[in-house]
């Protein structure tokens, strides 16, 4: 085999910090190369030296794609040599079918003059290629997350890729859809193509990847050759974090008491379908000290369980009781809601949890903003010593509490979200995918935080997608499935297996 | 990455924090010495009648609508909305005004009373459905302009309704008395003058105080003594140039202590603090417990508020209602807001930015009116530098 790609001595300085620091990476033909690293170690800007975002000049180094030295000055320019990088936030137009978004500035069209028969027929061909049964006339808003990033693939292999860069494929995507992708990209690989794969999730990394390059602090700490055989996540998270990570999950010892939250024969029907259960008869309770997890498939009904819970901030017609502390309480609005203790923590931080365009200050009281005034009068220093307080309490990495949200890292920002519901003073905490695009080191952290919570005698819900990360926080485990809780599991008795078998079981 | 970080250079960092403060408030420094740079301009190319007492209180009446107004449209703004109706509502509710107290001989006091509430209920009307059924504002409000200018040309039947009594005219022409009795002189204003500047400075000093004991200085001490320093003396400034004319027009007070009150509303009121969270991100508000439809809606009732009080003003000052009073006031108030640095896509913008942005506007027009210049040309020079103020505005946000 020869190396398709050879990027040698990769430098890249941003004023006042070396983002990238003599990084080799070197990609046999044919293969898939993982490229994994905490947040902040420098992979997505290695992409964007790779496909000419920054262009030749503003980094020192070399890039030899087929042996020929490149120098792009463009993402054009790469990708007419063949990468295609495809980002986690998926670039399609919603409102445009398959079709038009495949060839999408790259019109099958004379002299201005779209050819439809020819677009279809090509976009069929390469619809078959990806394993997607959709017309080519389909809108790309009907589909969902997954089918969307097959659209992406065929896009780029109308292209005529050579080398195909994924960031983070698999984050949004449930297990099924995430193992339809992992298996189209092994059959790509069969058909000659070469790709780089960024991922977080370990597992997968480990099932596809044919060599492991880690990042650190803008350096490659190794490379890692997955041909003699199976290779240990936990190897590849010791390079990540430069530290043995022998527990990924804190110790704690639970003490548990009575039941704070009941929640009886809840129903939420979808807000524009308005006869589809989307939420169905959920019977469940958390106990004072307990964290209690909510497993499920992606669809299942977990989010809108608990927005419909937090002041009923999703859904339509819906039927049943709220307990809190042995009384019914009333939660027909998000701010009745939190004010009586139970608080939602989004899954979408930067969509719902954040105003990414202010400054932590201004976003840590904001669910509690007559805690920081006298009045209706805002008592500036106060604001500012709760803030500050958060931050070093939380461990929020910025230079000033003054720092915009949008300048943070993924994991500082949902510290300051964690802030946030922090100061408003919970009794009930509902956590849904608290560590969703996260690093490993950040995880940890947050899953201190979470703890501590349930030490000092907070009730804890925490909704995820990762079965492990459940398995190791959580005292208790929901099982959720097509709108229904269709099992209870104690942390000691549960396994992923049951979990899943669990979920099949109800489907039938 | 996307990580901030801290620009140490070789000058040392004393050096380097002033240069990267100037950076970041660019904005705000900008348009202050952009209006200081355009008075300077004219009071130099018009031979000092810009700033002669008798122009400068001109100016003030001249502008006083767009400043009112542009206080509600920032608010509008802020919270991700626009307001094209203001200047039919205006026109709309001086017609009104004038139809009250000239033809049916309401008491002025009554009826200003009751343009006022006729204002806020037409916001009402507009912010509902913006509000709870959330149809864009743009549409709302350009019906509404088209409305109201309709209502308008009906109440008045087309023709000019006036004069106006006496006492209500004084809302515009008369200036507040002189409690010091002190014959041409006007005591009073050049008091007034000191006293807001000193109160000023006062409140600068203890913010900066209560930052400086947190450790969150950011504002290096040159700057911050250069700016309380100059505009403490516009204010002592223009008190005692008042003071020389006929004193404090009553309009100028009403103005000063609305710019007041809604500064310290934006700014430090936790209702202000919503208002920015709903305009930055609407979703994560409401999840913060913030009753994000009432609060929109409360942003047009006092938007339609104001604009029946500049239109109480303009009727009070042509002492006379016309059916195209406020034509195209809409405009001027909107681009005086951007001018002044709010963001088109919501969540940013300073109530003194909206009012330096109003100044700027009123400037040019005063100076290149006394320059003889053509409204042609003056049309074509506002909409460039308005062009210009936002182009710079997203320049400095895309380099941050």
């Amino acid at each position: 085999m020869s190396a398709i790609l050879e990027m040698q001595g990769i430098t890249k300085v941003f004023p006042g910090v070396k983002a990238l620091d003599n990084v080799n990476l070197e990609v046999e033909e044919g293969e898939i190369h993982a490229l994994v690293g905490e947040n902040g170690a420098g992979k997505s800007t290695l992409m964007n030296v790779l496909s000419g975002v920054y262009p030749h000049g503003s980094y020192d180094g070399v890039i030899r794609f087929k042996g020929e030295e490149c120098r792009f000055s463009g993402i054009a320019d790469s990708e007419e040599k063949g990468i295609s990088i495809i980002h986690q936030e998926l670039a399609l137009v919603p409102l445009m079918s398959i079709a038009e978004n495949i060839f999408l500035g790259n019109e099958r069209a004379s002299g201005g003059v779209i050819d439809w028969r020819e677009t279809y027929r090509r976009t069929e061909g390469l619809l078959a290629r990806v394993g997607l049964k959709e017309s080519p006339r389909t809108l790309v808003t009907d589909l969902g997350l997954g089918k969307q990033q097959l659209v992406e693939i065929a896009k780029a292999l109308s292209k005529e890729v050579k080398l195909l860069i994924l960031d983070e494929p698999t984050s949004s995507l449930n297990e099924r859809d995430s193992e339809a992708l992992l298996q189209l990209l092994l059959e790509l690989k069969r058909g000659g193509m070469s790709a780089i794969l960024i991922s977080h999730k370990l597992n997968e990394v480990v099932k596809v990847a044919d060599t492991i390059t880690v990042l650190r602090d803008g350096s490659t700490v190794s490379t890692i050759d997955c041909a003699g055989g199976e290779i240990s996540e936990d190897r590849i998270i010791r390079d990540m974090v430069g530290r043995s990570m022998s527990d990924r999950y804190p110790k704690r010892e639970p003490r548990i008491n009575g039941v704070v939250m009941e929640v009886k024969d809840w129903t939420v029907f979808h807000p524009l379908h308005v006869d589809r259960k989307v939420v169905n008869g959920v019977n469940f309770n958390v106990r004072a000290g307990e964290i209690v997890g909510i497993a499920g498939l992606m669809g299942a009904g977990r989010t809108e369980l608990a927005m419909s819970i937090f002041g009923r901030a999703y859904g339509n017609s819906i039927s049943g009781e709220i307990w809190l502390h042995g009384k019914k309480i009333d939660n027909s609005t998000v701010h009745r809601t939190l004010s009586q203790g139970i608080c939602y923590v989004t899954e979408d931080r930067k969509g719902y949890g954040l105003i990414l365009d202010d400054t932590i200050r201004h976003n840590v009281p904001l669910a509690n903003l007559p805690g920081i005034a006298n009045g209706v009068v805002i008592d500036n220093p106060r604001e500012l010593a709760v803030a500050q307080d958060y931050r070093a309490k939380l461990r929020i990495k910025t230079p000033s509490v003054g720092q915009k949200a949008i300048n943070l890292s993924g994991g500082n920002q949902q510290k300051v979200v964690l802030a946030k519901w922090l100061f408003a003073g919970p009794e009930v905490l509902i956590l849904d995918e608290p560590t969703r695009g996260i690093d490993v080191g950040a995880k940890f952290e947050i899953y201190s935080i979470i703890n501590d919570l349930a030490d000092a005698g907070k009730g804890i819900v925490m909704i995820s997608s990762e079965m492990p990360e459940l398995l190791g926080m959580c005292d208790r485990i929901y099982v959720m499935s097509e709108g229904r809780f269709v099992g209870e599991l104690p942390a000691a008795d549960a396994s992923q297996e049951k979990i899943m078998a669990m979920i099949l079981r109800s489907g039938s | 990455m996307e990580q901030q970080m801290v620009n140490v250079s070789a000058a040392g960092p004393e050096r380097a924090s002033a240069w990267s403060f100037v950076r970041n408030n660019m904005r705000e420094y900008g348009i202050l010495i952009a209006l200081i740079a355009i008075m300077v301009f004219f009071q130099i190319v018009t031979g000092g009648i810009l700033m002669r007492p008798v122009n400068l209180t001109n100016l003030v009446l001249q502008n006083s609508y767009v400043v009112i107004m542009a206080l509600g449209m920032l608010l509008v703004i802020v919270a991700g909305h626009i307001d094209l109706s203001v200047g039919s509502v205006a026109g709309f509710i001086g017609g009104l005004a004038a139809v009250m107290m000239v033809h049916w001989h309401v008491p002025y006091l009554l009826a200003a009373v009751a343009c006022l509430l006729v204002g806020a209920l037409i916001g009402m009307a507009q912010g509902y459905w913006i509000a709870y059924f959330k149809i864009p504002a743009f549409i709302v409000t350009l019906a509404g302009m088209l409305v109201f200018r309709g209502l308008a040309l009906w109440l008045l039947e087309g023709q000019s309704v006036g004069p106006f009594p006496p006492t209500f005219q004084l809302l515009s022409s008369g200036f507040v008395p002189d409690i010091f009795g002190g014959g041409r002189f006007n005591m009073l204003s050049l008091v007034l003058g000191i006293v807001t500047a000193v109160a000023f400075l006062w409140a600068n000093i203890r913010s900066r105080r209560h930052l400086e004991e947190s450790g969150n200085v950011e504002e290096p001490m040159a700057f911050f003594i250069g700016r309380a320093a100059i505009i403490a003396f516009a204010l002592v400034y223009l008190g005692y140039v008042m003071a020389t004319f006929r004193g404090l027009p009553n309009v100028l007070l009403i103005m000063a202590l609305l710019i007041g009150i809604y500064s310290f509303l934006a700014a430090r009121t936790t209702i202000g603090r919503r208002i920015y969270a709903v305009g930055g991100n609407e979703k994560a508000a409401r999840l913060s417990g913030i009753n994000t439809p009432r609060l929109v809606f409360l942003t047009f009732a006092n938007m339609g508020m104001l604009s029946a009080l500049a239109g109480l003003v303009f009727a009070a000052r042509l002492n006379t209602a016309t059916p195209k009073a406020g034509l195209g006031f809409e405009l001027d108030v909107i681009a005086a807001v951007f001018i002044g640095g709010a963001s088109m896509s919501g969540g940013s913008g300073t109530i003194i930015g909206a009012v330096v942005g109003a100044f700027i506007m009123g400037v040019m027009n005063n100076g290149m009116s006394i320059l003889g210049i053509g409204i042609d040309m003056q049309q074509m020079i506002k909409g460039l530098v308005l062009l210009a103020a936002v182009i710079f505005d997203v320049y400095n946000r895309s380099r941050a």
